[in-house]
């Protein structure tokens, strides 16, 4: 199969940017240096390509009712033009996918809009289409991830630098709120949402236009090295590593994302994750900074002091803000309290550990 | 984009780089190599007095984004390590052949050298 490609794939290749294969597409993972890029969105602003992320929109009267069923969170509580996390689980309340679900302001086209992880788009644009027909829900599905380009703008003066290039008044677009705009010149979802834990944008924009926006945005091109050291600082999940239905098939409980379960909606897992908000889970996710030297990875063992596994790692950087080394994983659950010293054993060497609280980045 | 080779070098296939000169040899990572690693943020290397076999990794360059075991070039006693690079890693990355060096060998059999690519066959296989 070959690899998609992002509508600013050119700029992206003049802009001498290399490029990994993420989810079956071929992004931009470093333009000068993940450091650099890092730096520039925790200090002042950075741009991302993140057109990889998939859009599927909902309508019909049956729209909410379908939204409900497939999404852990309660989208009645949305407003038109609200957005807010969910985690879309399967019966056994493992998570598939985790997603942002836009209520879509009122001059739109389309009712909700979730975005899928990189390469989801369809099998979850499926879910949707089956769960609809099979259960008689008048509704449309409408996948359309490459009808956008995402454009993903982030960090303090985000909002400086937007400001003069979009006819919305940005003071009145909230954490978690999507409107209607023009950025460039170009229609635009403009919506303050992100995965850096700075302030900024999502730019949902028509794919073919989606350079236009770019090149208006004059700040740090940023790749898919620093979203991620920016998002493990903040403790996000990344969907395929930090949990995956076949790799690491866990719940929202387990994920440490149970403020996204709404336990009084009825939807696909809602029984099985009944349990795990009263029984607890066996492992759960947590923090960790390594006190001896080294980075942790992906994979690596975690044990007691006394050398007993009891976990392992699924996301490991060494932070550039922090200039320490970090790490979310899985855990007994016995042993997840908040300064728990254990081993992550780096290239067969336990190294000592510190259980933590996240985000490891506090502003 | 292109990487500096330096003449007064030799190189591995996989990227590190040997330079002879008073019967020592020092080692390092290349500036291709550092520059695909990118920022380099842990560097672990063996002891002074350890002993190294040419062509077995003796030791780890970390960045952000990958880990990359180091190859020695020759085989030899080490008679000393960049104890630099333990608060600044980064040196790697801005003088890979300079400030940036690894290790310096006392090679068991200075003929091993002669195996090793010449910086014309590097800058080809990095082309």
């Amino acid at each position: 199969m070959s690899l998609r490609n992002p509508p600013l794939a050119d700029a992206h290749e003049d802009a001498d940017a290399s490029f990994t294969d993420f989810g079956g597409w071929e992004m931009p993972v470093e333009f000068d240096s993940i450091r650099t890029e890092h730096a520039a969105v925790r200090d002042a602003a950075g741009k991302f390509d993140v057109s990889h992320m998939g859009e599927v929109v909902v309508s019909g009267p049956d729209a909410t009712r379908l939204m409900q069923r497939l999404a852990t969170n309660d989208v009645t509580e949305l407003d038109p033009g609200e957005a807010h996390y969910s985690a879309i689980t399967r019966e056994d309340g493992v998570m598939l996918d985790d997603t942002v679900i836009y209520y879509l302001p009122a001059d739109a086209d389309g009712e909700y809009l979730f975005i899928p992880n990189a390469g989801h788009d369809e099998q979850m644009a499926t879910r949707w289409r089956e769960y609809a027909a099979d259960h008689g829900f008048d509704a449309t599905v409408d996948n359309r991830t490459t009808e956008y380009g995402l454009i993903a703008l982030q960090g303090p003066d985000a909002p400086s630098l937007l400001a003069p290039e979009t006819d919305l008044d940005l003071d009145e677009l909230g954490r978690f709120e999507i409107a209607s705009g023009s950025v460039a010149g170009v229609d635009t979802l403009v919506a303050a949402t992100g995965y850096t834990g700075e302030a900024g944008y999502e730019l949902l924009v028509p794919w073919d236009e989606t350079e236009a926006v770019w090149s208006a945005l004059d700040c740090q091109p940023c790749g898919l090295g620093a979203r991620d050291t920016l998002r493990l600082e903040m403790g996000f999940l990344l969907s395929g590593q930090d949990f995956d239905p076949e790799e690491e098939p866990r719940n929202p409980y387990e994920a440490g994302i149970d403020f996204v379960v709404d336990l009084d909606t009825e939807f696909v897992g809602r029984d099985a994750l009944e349990g795990a908000d009263v029984e607890g889970t066996a492992e759960e996710l947590v923090g960790l900074s390594l006190i001896d030297r080294g980075v942790p990875r992906a994979g690596y063992e975690v044990r007691t002091e006394e050398g007993e596994a009891i976990g392992h790692v699924t996301s490991g950087t060494m932070s550039p803000t922090l200039g320490e080394a970090i790490a979310l994983g899985y855990i007994d659950s016995d042993y997840t309290e908040h300064g728990t010293t254990v081993r992550v054993v780096v290239r067969g060497e336990p190294k000592k550990a510190r259980i933590r609280a996240t985000p490891f980045f506090d502003r | 984009m292109s990487f500096d080779v330096p003449d007064d070098c030799r190189y591995l296939d996989s990227h590190e780089w040997a330079r002879q000169a008073d019967g020592t040899v020092t080692v390092g990572i290349s500036d291709f190599a550092q520059d695909e690693l990118g920022d380099v943020v842990f560097v672990e290397l063996p002891d002074e007095g350890a002993e190294l076999t040419a062509g077995e990794d003796f030791g780890v360059v970390e960045s952000i984004k990958a880990v990359s075991d180091i190859y020695a070039p020759v085989s030899g006693t080490v008679t000393a390590v960049n104890d630099a690079l333990r608060d600044e890693p980064e040196l790697v990355n801005e003088d890979p052949y300079g400030d940036g060096w690894l290790l310096a060998v006392e090679p068991a059999d200075e003929s091993e050298l002669d195996a090793l690519l010449s910086p014309e066959e590097y800058g080809d296989q990095i082309a």
